[in-house]
């Protein structure tokens, strides 16, 4: 993929060039706004922000409304804080994202390169699926659910993220095999290589970027999922974002915006961080991938 | 294959996961569902969990917040399609009855008949517990939703005494616009409209009328003149409400009334907690009372914990919830601090402030005297789907896309579709 | 494939197994897909209200659902937001990718900052939208505390406008998403044409409107999926932003069918609202799949 560090050829003056930074550095600053009000407002206590002046900075810096929100601040009948539902995400969001990210490369590979009668329709019906509004699965996912016995289980959330997760992922993958050279396939089938040691051995070791921006999409949906987490988890495996509904929609009594706030990026924190993390690779898998139809 | 043997293996070891839970949450404790995350609500939900304990019971914790208990309803659908029903769950009205309608209610009578609800608790809060005969759930409080909540300085300063009227009233809102104080503090939001639409039809239709559109939807009452009436009467309340209103929150409507930025705001007994919270005291820096002209009416709606039938028997830990949930001292705790009044009329009112002491009085007088109504807005007068109709219309009206005439005949045709 | 000729077990496995590796996805989405749109569809015909109950109606609910005056506020909304999300989340993607293909220092860190949005949800972010845009305390406050008294934002209030801002939150969170997009796709162009056209004496403009936008085609194409998959589905924005308000301004299909599948017990309309949402996607979908996947045989 050596043409991910190739610049454009085009020229710009002086003026233009002002300009264009000039641009480029306000719509920073429109991006940064919302995340700024909610830093600025998680660290300042609370009469500051009912005293008006929401884009101001702290007079008073605390840190307290952090440590409220991930240790003590009433989720349920208890004060426990964010943590506990933290976890309960990291054990939904792992085999969720691993599973449904092998399921695409594997559905990539066998799409692309070991092609049959019917394969474009087959890749149609599952990418197809992408569209379902997913407030209509509620009742026959609980159902079906209900029937496997996964029923109020993380394995359950597991497997509806995957359900719909796999069209996305096939469609990554699929993209990004479809040019890579499928003479390097036949001379190893030539070689007499089977089907899983000519994925494992020449398709996995170059899938790095198509990998990262699969991985990114799943891990960002599926962690910002409500509705799913809400409907399907038990008592015990609530995620992180239904907790933080807990906490934000809490309709009685002082709402405690800087606990708020502070919450709300903390539950965000894992997917900010895989953006600033991954993001670089993010855009090089887009261009290896997806957007070379 | 070695990613398909990785698969089975985690479907086991999935299947034995849930065998496990099963097994823990059926035997020895109670699920519960419900929506009360807030400090306060959560400390007092907090005196029954640790009543339960005490008999060995454990509790299983399952909050879901959002849209005053929607979200939770959701929830509860999806676990009773998935043959999972939590043991308990906070529900409201018609909800209840559709519930007990689908035949997935247990049946309390027996602990009914021990307890002796039916002789304290008043028919018409029985109407939404026990269903077709059947005890199927257990009231914890009763809110009453035709309060004014007014910030007893801002109405001295301006000379204006507690409205018995609506003209009364009305003269108080010119005053107070006239001292540049907002004269209703208001949240924009379809059920916070539709709770002031409730005391303004009931001091325009008088508590018959009133049950005949709401209760009884009859479709005549719907479009009189009496409604048309009504629906004006809330274009003045739009022309005193400030510009902001759209959207805001009804606690930071009652914080408007607390500071002094404004006179009055309709809302039901829960705003009382705001006061108290902000260390006002009743009579002496905020007023409770009734909307001018219902003061012997009360509209209210009821939390109560409906059990979900467990294998066709009342568990021992629902039967010892539910014992708990209507025991004196609990209704007494828990009221005391949500604002609300107890569900059952023999509890006493000592520990409860004069607001509180009102509601309670109010309450019994209103249910002896047959002017104990369930609230249309909140879901006990009809079921969701008219309710929300209902809302659908008063709440274009509020925002000026109808105007009374064409509110009062969208109101019936909306009302006969939603049947 | 090649080798099916022999019938050694081994090879015989070989050719199946591609099938066979691709089986349990397509099953997946066979059943929790495709099997529960025929229930949904199926339900739409039916007296459903707190529960799936199978009594059939007929059409009922759908002349119901037409009778429904906030069902066409919803329509209405739909056309407008989409097309709008849509078409200035394209804009503004290229543009911004453009800008940032020339030669940009610190194009690493602008780019994170562009993306980010995209990995917060309107949970997290909807409180500080509503303050944002909220003309007490958010902008219009700040902007005239700052001395420009006459200063108006005050469109989320506003029944008319309300949908705006809407579009506004909903631009923020992806624009910079379809910005990645289009700038891998101009990295991926050959400069050697580029190089040629300028030899010709061909200005930037030119450039960009023959030979570069042209040749973005693919990168257009699966903005245009992302982005109507993503309008078709917002739901946590309008709830976290207006809630459907003022009034029931900002109402979209989505919030439409929730509401009347779950809050208002009238699951038959629900399902026949979705029934018609699907029929729309489908209708714009399935002709873009068409095209796409047949070029590729």
């Amino acid at each position: 993929m050596s043409v991910a560090t190739q610049d454009t050829a085009i020229r710009t003056g002086r003026v233009t060039r002002t300009l264009i930074y000039l641009v480029l550095v306000l719509f920073a600053l429109f991006y940064m706004l919302p995340l700024y009000v909610m830093v600025v407002n998680s660290v300042k206590p609370l009469e500051e922000i009912t005293g008006g002046g929401m884009m101001n900075l702290p007079v008073v810096f605390t840190l307290e409304p952090w440590a409220k929100a991930w240790s003590s601040a009433q989720i349920g009948v208890e004060p426990t804080g964010l943590s506990p539902y933290f976890w309960n995400s990291i054990k939904m969001v792992v085999p969720a994202v691993a599973i449904s990210t092998v399921l695409g490369a594997l559905n990539g590979y066998v799409l692309t390169k070991w092609r049959f009668k019917y394969d474009t329709i087959v890749f149609g019906l599952i990418l197809f699926a992408c569209f379902i509004p997913f407030q209509i699965v509620l009742i026959p996912m609980a159902k079906m659910l209900g029937l496997m016995g996964l029923a109020g289980t993380t394995w359950g959330l597991v497997l509806v993220h995957v359900v719909y997760g796999v069209g996305f992922t096939t469609l990554y993958f699929r993209n990004y095999y479809a040019v890579f050279p499928t003479e390097l396939i036949r001379a190893a089938q030539i070689d007499g290589a089977g089907f899983f040691q000519i994925f494992w051995r020449i398709l996995l070791p170059s899938s790095g970027p198509i990998a990262v921006v699969s991985i990114i999409w799943q891990f960002t949906n599926i962690w910002n999922d409500f509705l799913f987490g809400a409907s399907f988890a038990g008592a015990g495996s609530q995620p992180m974002t239904v907790a933080l509904n807990n906490l934000v929609q809490a309709s009685h009594g002082v709402k405690e915006y800087n606990v708020h706030f502070a919450g709300a990026i903390l539950a965000a924190l894992p997917t900010l961080l895989v953006y600033i993390v991954a993001g670089r690779y993010f855009v090089r898998g887009l261009m290896a991938g997806s957007v070379k139809g | 294959m070695r990613s398909l043997l990785k698969m089975n293996t985690a479907l086991a070891l999935a299947l034995s996961v849930t065998a496990g839970a099963a097994t823990a949450d059926g035997h020895g404790g109670v699920e519960v569902l419900h929506w009360w995350t807030s400090g306060g609500e959560a400390a007092a939900l907090n005196v029954l969990k640790d009543d339960l304990e005490g008999q060995g019971i454990g509790w299983t914790d399952m909050p879901v917040a959002g849209g005053g208990g929607e979200q939770a309803m959701t929830v509860l659908r999806a676990r009773v399609t998935a043959g999972n029903a939590p043991t308990a769950v906070q529900g409201l009205g018609f909800d209840i009855i559709d519930w007990a309608d689908q035949g997935a209610l247990a049946n309390l009578n027996d602990v009914a008949a021990a307890e002796g609800w039916d002789d304290v608790i008043p028919a018409a809060l029985q109407r939404f517990a026990k269903v077709n005969g059947q005890w199927v759930s257990a009231p914890v409080n009763v809110h009453s939703t035709n309060w004014v909540w007014a910030n007893k300085a801002v109405l001295d300063a301006n000379g204006i005494a507690v409205p018995e009227t609506w003209e009364d009233f009305v003269a108080a809102l010119g005053t107070l616009s006239a001292a540049g104080v907002t004269p209703i503090a208001h949240g924009g939001q379809a059920w916070q409209e539709a709770t002031v639409f409730d005391a303004v039809a009931m001091s325009v239709l008088g508590p018959d009328g009133y049950k005949a559109a709401f209760i009884d939807l009859d479709s005549e009452t719907l479009g009189s003149d009496g409604m048309k009436e009504a629906f004006d009467r809330m274009g003045v309340i739009r022309a005193n409400v400030d510009d902001n209103f759209s959207g805001r929150d009804w606690n930071l409507a009652t914080a408007m009334v607390i500071n002094g930025e404004a006179g009055f705001q309709m809302m039901g007994d829960w705003a009382k907690g705001e006061f108290l919270n902000a260390g006002k005291v009743p009579g002496e820096d905020f007023l409770c009372f009734r909307f001018p002209g219902t003061s012997a009416q009360v509209t209210f709606n009821a939390d109560q914990f409906m059990m979900f039938d467990q294998g066709g028997a009342v568990s021992a830990e629902q039967a010892a919830l539910a014992t708990a949930i209507l025991s004196p001292s609990f209704q007494s705790a828990f009221n005391v601090v949500k604002g609300s009044v107890p569900a059952r009329t023999d509890v006493s009112d000592e520990a409860f402030d004069d607001c509180g002491k009102k509601g309670m009085a109010d309450l019994s007088a209103a249910a002896s005297s047959g002017n104990l109504f369930g609230s249309m807005a909140h879901g006990h007068a009809n079921p969701a789907s008219v309710k929300n109709a209902i809302y659908d219309v008063v709440t274009a009206h509020f925002n000026g896309e109808y105007d009374s005439e064409t509110a009062v005949q969208e109101l019936v045709d909306a009302v006969e579709i939603a049947q | 494939m090649a080798l099916s000729a022999d019938t050694d077990f081994k090879t015989r496995l070989q050719t199946w197994l591609p099938k066979l590796v691709l089986s349990p996805s397509l099953a997946l989405v066979l059943v929790f897909v495709y099997g529960f749109i025929l229930f949904s569809v199926y339900l739409s015909f039916t007296d459903s209200r707190l529960l799936p109950s199978f009594g059939w109606v007929g059409w009922e609910n759908y002349s119901k659902l037409w009778r429904l005056s906030h069902w066409e506020t919803s329509l209405t909304n739909m056309g407008i937001f989409a097309a709008l999300y849509i078409g200035i989340c394209t804009a503004l993607g290229l543009s911004l990718a453009i800008f940032l293909d020339q030669k940009i220092r610190g194009e690493g860190f602008i780019r994170t900052i562009y993306l980010y949005p995209m990995a917060l949800s309107f949970i997290v972010t909807g409180t500080a939208w509503k303050w944002f845009l909220d003309p007490g305390i958010g902008l219009e406050n700040v902007m005239q505390s700052w001395g420009w008294t006459s200063f108006e934002f005050d469109w989320i209030k506003n029944r008319d406008f309300a949908i705006y801002t809407v579009v506004l939150a909903a631009v923020w969170q992806t624009s910079g998403f379809v910005m990645a997009m289009f700038l891998a796709g101009l990295r991926g162009i050959d400069n050697e044409i580029l190089k040629a056209a300028q030899m010709d004496g061909a200005s930037n403009w030119n450039l960009y409107r023959r030979i570069i936008i042209p040749q973005l085609r693919p990168a257009f194409l699966s903005a245009f999926v992302i982005l109507s998959h993503l309008a078709i589905k917002t739901f946590d924005l309008v709830i976290a932003l207006t809630g459907g308000g003022p009034g029931r301004a900002t109402e979209l299909p989505a919030t439409f069918m929730y509401s009347y599948t779950f809050s208002r017990n009238q699951m038959g309309i629900g399902a026949a609202s979705a029934t018609i949402m699907l029929m729309t996607i489908a209708a714009i979908m399935i002709p873009y799949l068409y095209a796409e996947l047949r070029e590729k045989k």
